[in-house]
């Protein structure tokens, strides 16, 4: 509510309309509603919690709901102990580091000059920039390009074709119309500097919530994807990212799951404690950052949201 | 794009380009860097797409398959296993953009009406969880809540006397329709709010003050004030909607498949992966693909069209 409702309200609250102050029945819906909402986002990762570290009998016997029950650790050391699981997660972070950088240094590239009136050609690149976005070759035409070009099954597959992000390009760019203004750097052409003067000394301390934002756009959306990972890496194992083990886990799961279905029995192929330990294990980073991180992803969505 | 305030004659706008240009190749030299990398790794795949019109073989390459016209759409559109993707993907998206697309809207207006500052910022954070969790996670969550005989939701639920038996919530097509459905709402409704809540606070307060002195409630507001001072996002955004409703999620559909649901979890992008990387149909893999993209633009032009005819802004 603005602060001139707020104004209205108080001047007022001496009549009839105190009622709008009064806490009332849908107030207690809305919030009930919300807060059951909330519990559908908490509640399963506290069960997989409680079960990754319960021993296999209560987990079996179907007895943990949301709070361990024969408390052990014993599942998580097992993942720990499975080199290729920490080999994945290290090789992971790597690979997200690496592509987060050279993501925003790309964007930075093609943001900047195309934020700039006196850029020649500026239609056509912009066009340029953009039209993959809308428009793309597809997944065979694509698979056979990175094929000629040796990017399958090469660490580098994983990061050259996402680095430049149309969409990250606009919501740097509008960034750079909306929060720099011009006559800082005009003062800078006019003492002399160039552009990559003016970029080091002027954008880039300038630019410091929009790279934290779009550092992050760029780093959790490779994190979570496994899409490439399934398409272009065949038969390297020693190139799969976290989430694609875990997505080759949950399929295998699944499958287990459907066929003993169809059979009538009630085989599973790992047990239950080990697959939430290996779930949590993927989970945790992001919901030990995620806090922290939150307020920027929302004001990057923001700006993406201004149309232009 | 900015708007010249007159237009320059041509010897002029040259003079000012070589003027410029002093300075502006630094410009050039940056630009050119994403340049580069979307024509080698995007538009070198374009000329690719000749292969719709070839009998494709990975073996012969692009220079020794035959031409053979319009034969490989004439497969396509024989192909069974095309029409069941089809049909599966229209009326997923279908299904999907009418519960996942109000979702946000609704919840974004109780959000705005919430009345503790703080309990909303919690609330919210919470709420946005979903989005940054991948697929294999919520899949292999929701698997571990809903599997039929020891998944948390089927215990439950038989605790309390409510079921006999399990639901086979993800393992049996129709309820995995729902289940599936509902999941995808859950994942990006809290997100979603975001846009609708920045549209909200750029409404002129002094509406919500006139229509409180006139005496009019929450509800009336937030239908004469709050929802038509929302309207211009949501059509933008029913827009680009449209779009998708040929495209599917490969990540999501990926992680929920089992051989009891493929009936309905056989999209088009799942068809075009298997016929195309696991089965080596590569010409008809990429003839359905051009075929999802083309409907797809002419699908947000179309509503785009619309959008203006109805006297919205639109899109382009």
């Amino acid at each position: 509510m603005s602060k001139r409702v707020k104004d209205v309200e108080e001047s007022t609250a001496g009549d009839g309309s105190r009622a709008i102050n009064k806490f009332r029945l849908s107030d207690g819906i809305m919030m009930l509603v919300i807060v059951l909402l909330c519990l559908t986002c908490i509640l399963p990762f506290v069960h997989v919690m409680a079960k990754s570290l319960s021993s296999n009998n209560f987990v079996s016997a179907q007895e943990v709901t949301l709070w361990p029950k024969g408390l052990t650790t014993s599942a998580y050391k097992a993942v720990f102990a499975d080199s290729s699981m920490t080999y994945s997660m290290g090789f992971s972070i790597i690979v997200t580091i690496i592509f987060t950088i050279l993501g925003l240094i790309v964007c930075l590239c093609a943001a900047y000059p195309l934020s700039k009136k006196e850029l020649p050609f500026k239609r056509v690149i912009t066009f340029l920039l953009v039209f993959p976005m809308y428009f793309g070759a597809g997944l065979i035409p694509t698979y056979l390009l990175y094929n000629d070009l040796s990017l399958l099954d090469n660490m580098w597959v994983l990061i050259l074709p996402g680095i430049y992000s149309a969409y990250n390009m606009l919501v740097m760019k509008s960034y750079f119309h909306s929060s720099i203004p011009d006559s800082l750097e005009e003062s800078a052409f006019l003492d002399g500097a160039n552009y990559f003067q003016i970029i080091r000394h002027i954008i880039l301390p300038l630019s410091k919530p929009i790279l934290a934002t779009l550092g992050l756009f760029y780093a959790v959306g490779r994190w979570n994807s496994y899409g490439d990972n399934m398409y272009y890496i065949r038969m390297r194992t020693d190139l799969r990212m976290l989430q694609y083990k875990l997505y080759l886990l949950v399929s295998t799961a699944a499958e287990a799951q459907s066929t003993a279905l169809a059979e009538g029995s009630a085989v599973d192929s790992t047990p239950e404690v080990l697959q939430s330990a290996t779930i949590m294990f993927a989970t945790i980073p992001i919901i030990i950052v995620y806090p922290f991180l939150q307020k920027y992803f929302v004001k990057g969505a923001m700006i993406g949201s201004v149309k232009g | 794009m900015e708007k010249k305030p007159k237009k320059m004659s041509l010897a002029d706008r040259q003079k000012l380009f070589f003027k410029n240009f002093r300075h502006t190749w630094q410009l050039l030299v940056l630009v050119s860097i994403p340049l580069i990398l979307v024509f080698i790794l995007n538009y070198a795949a374009y000329p690719g797409l000749r292969m719709v019109f070839m009998d494709y073989k990975p073996a012969k390459g692009y220079d020794g398959s035959e031409w053979v016209g319009w034969e490989t759409f004439a497969k396509v559109f024989k192909d069974a296993d095309f029409h069941r993707a089809l049909r599966n993907s229209i009326v997923f998206n279908v299904l999907g953009l009418l519960v996942s697309f109000p979702a946000p809207i609704i919840l974004a207006l109780i959000l705005n009406e919430l009345r503790y500052p703080r309990f909303k910022k919690v609330t919210q954070t919470v709420l946005y969880l979903p989005h940054f969790l991948s697929w294999p996670i919520i899949g292999s969550v929701a698997y571990t809540l809903f599997r039929p005989s020891t998944g948390l939701v089927n215990v439950v639920l038989r605790n309390m006397g409510l079921i006999e038996q399990g639901i086979p919530f993800l393992t049996e097509k129709y309820h995995w329709a729902v289940t599936y459905l509902l999941i995808g709402v859950w994942a990006g409704m809290g997100w979603g709010t975001i846009i609708y809540l920045a549209a909200i606070t750029s409404i002129n307060g002094e509406l919500y003050e006139a229509a409180m002195i006139d005496g009019a409630g929450r509800w009336k507001r937030m239908w004469h004030i709050t929802i038509p001072g929302i309207k211009g996002t949501i059509v933008t955004l029913l827009i680009m909607n449209m779009g998708r409703l040929m495209g599917s999620n490969f990540e999501a559909l990926k992680v929920f498949d089992n051989s009891q649901v493929r009936e309905f979890q056989y999209q088009l992008a799942i068809y075009i992966y298997q016929k195309g990387l696991s089965g080596n149909r590569f010409s008809m893999s990429t003839a359905v693909g051009l075929f999802q993209s083309l409907v797809g633009l002419i699908l947000v032009l179309l509503a785009d069209w619309v959008a203006k005819r109805l006297g919205e802004e639109g899109l382009f």
